[in-house]
């Protein structure tokens, strides 16, 4: 009614007409796009659901030593923590920290991953979804359609504003992942669109501004360690939306305002390694790989 | 772009620049070379001279040349796989110029065939070809593609697309490229779908045709 196409305000008012959630929209738009039929597209996304939980079993499972140095299985020791009966929060909290940094890990050391929507993104969605879908007994039809909700609030965020950290910073990478992490919970948890566009806001919200600042221009740190703030800021929006908070500006608001800011953020700051945490003396020697721890 | 290019795709890390978009530069070398590559002398530029170490650059062009796609969990091992295949490599810094800061130059040689092309990863997995035996050419991978070389002469523009038209084929782009006037000319064709035996074997007998390659789509992994 009015919206601009492509926009997440048109998505949300097709779907509250029809009385449908926002994957439904997002799934028929993609049939209709790639002239595959739904039935096949879900099955994609099984398959891609699948290799997320690889890539977390893989990561929690075995120590990841990236080749740098500066990856030492952060996420098996974040396991073990947690197995410990350590969890501040209560073991969900931890499986989600963990489980974003075993994705976000795995990829680091040259494993198998689903880039969602980049590689040095890739921990956020699983962790948030995986998690809270366990967490609340949704089964795997559940999460095919918080994925799609997921994958359609990124490609609103791709059209408007951009997913790339060379153009937008960290906020365009793991920022954009949360704020599809937290729309997709919304409709994993039977949330309205209205309330998915409200999630969307607060996530990207929170995280307006974030720099890209890889250390040696690697996807390491403080990449992996992001996604982990991803997942957990996916879940506070996510919350706040279902408890029917509202955000003070439309998603597309947040987006659009996300891409302007990525615009002017220095180019030391945009995944050039020449700002920021990455201008810092290096962590590690090149010669001992951290194996000096450091030193 | 679809949902898939934003959940996906499925692919070996650490980036879809360094790693992803190095595979598939192999990929299309080893494709166009038409045959198991022997020996290949790779030109690190810039960010991929840089940076590449970590991001695993060296060993994803290796698994690409060795026909490995973009989510292989076989990419980490590239350098032994490629010593038991008999792949002799050779990796140096190259300064290719103003250009991508993700940049490389291969040399590759078979048994029969040779070739030399320089390519970028620019982002997300996609590359550009942007040089072939010191021909400039502009290629992504993303069509099935024919590469047919031939003394520059009048016409045969003409007689190509009447071949692809007579199989019903649609053309996606088409750039013919020379070294000089009457010299040694390159006509690259990206083509909507796969072009038959037939229609190869047509381009193969036209008059003056000395070479013709074909390098199918690329694969982008899951």
């Amino acid at each position: 009614m009015g919206q601009n196409p492509g926009t997440l305000a048109a998505y949300r008012a097709a779907a509250l007409e029809r009385g449908v959630p926002l994957s439904a929209v997002f799934l028929e738009e993609e049939a209709a796009h790639s002239g595959r039929g739904p039935q096949d597209l879900e099955r994609v996304m099984r398959e891609r659901i699948r290799v997320m939980r690889q890539s977390a079993a893989r990561g929690l499972g075995n120590p990841q030593m990236s080749r740098s140095g500066l990856i030492r299985g952060g996420a098996h020791r974040m396991a073990a923590w947690m197995d410990g009966g350590n969890a501040l929060l209560g073991p969900a909290f931890s499986r989600l920290v963990a489980t974003a940094l075993a994705v976000a890990e795995v990829n680091a050391c040259m494993g198998r991953i689903v880039a969602a929507p980049t590689a040095g993104a890739c921990g956020v969605l699983p962790a948030a979804l995986f998690t809270v879908a366990d967490e609340r007994g949704r089964d795997e039809d559940d999460l095919v359609r918080a994925f799609f909700t997921a994958g359609g609030i990124g490609l609103v965020i791709e059209r408007l504003a951009s997913l790339s950290g060379a153009e937008g910073g960290c906020q365009a990478e793991v920022g954009s992942a949360s704020a599809m992490a937290a729309g997709g919970l919304v409709e994993l948890l039977g949330g309205s669109p209205v309330q998915v566009d409200h999630a969307v806001a607060f996530a990207l919200a929170n995280v307006l501004g974030l720099v890209c600042d890889p250390v040696k221009g690697l996807v390491e740190v403080p990449c992996v360690y992001r996604n982990t703030m991803g997942a957990a800021n996916a879940v506070a929006a996510a919350e706040l939306a279902l408890a029917g908070v509202e955000s003070a500006f439309d998603a597309d608001q947040v987006i659009e305002t996300m891409g302007k800011i990525g615009r002017r953020i220095p180019e030391e700051f945009r995944e050039t390694a020449r700002g920021g945490l990455a201008a810092l003396p290096s962590p590690v020697c090149d010669s001992c790989r951290g194996g000096c721890g450091g030193a | 772009m679809g949902i898939f290019d934003i959940i996906g795709p499925v692919m070996v890390g650490p980036s879809s620049s360094h790693t992803a978009g190095a595979v598939r530069i192999g990929q299309f070398g080893r494709l166009l070379l038409g045959e198991e590559p022997g020996k290949a002398d790779i030109g690190l530029h810039g960010s991929f001279a840089a940076t590449g170490e970590g991001h695993g650059t060296p060993l994803a062009l290796l698994a690409g040349l060795l026909g490995m796609d973009p989510d292989d969990e076989g990419i980490p091992a590239a350098e032994e796989i490629a010593r038991e295949r008999g792949l002799a490599f050779a990796f140096e810094e190259a300064d290719l110029g103003e250009v991508h800061p993700n940049s490389v130059r291969l040399r590759l040689r078979g048994e029969e065939a040779a070739l030399d092309l320089c390519a970028s990863s620019v982002g997300g997995g996609r590359i550009r070809v942007w040089s072939l035996d010191g021909f400039e050419v502009d290629l992504e991978g993303v069509y099935p593609t024919l590469l047919l070389s031939y003394p520059d002469r009048p016409g045969v523009l003409a007689m190509v697309t009447t071949i692809l038209s007579n199989a019903g084929m649609n053309i996606a782009t088409i750039k013919a490229h020379r070294d000089s006037r009457g010299g040694q000319a390159l006509m690259t064709v990206e083509l909507d779908h796969t072009p038959g035996a037939g229609v190869i074997n047509a381009l193969r007998h036209l008059p003056n045709m000395e070479q013709i390659r074909f390098v199918p789509r690329l694969g982008f992994g899951g």
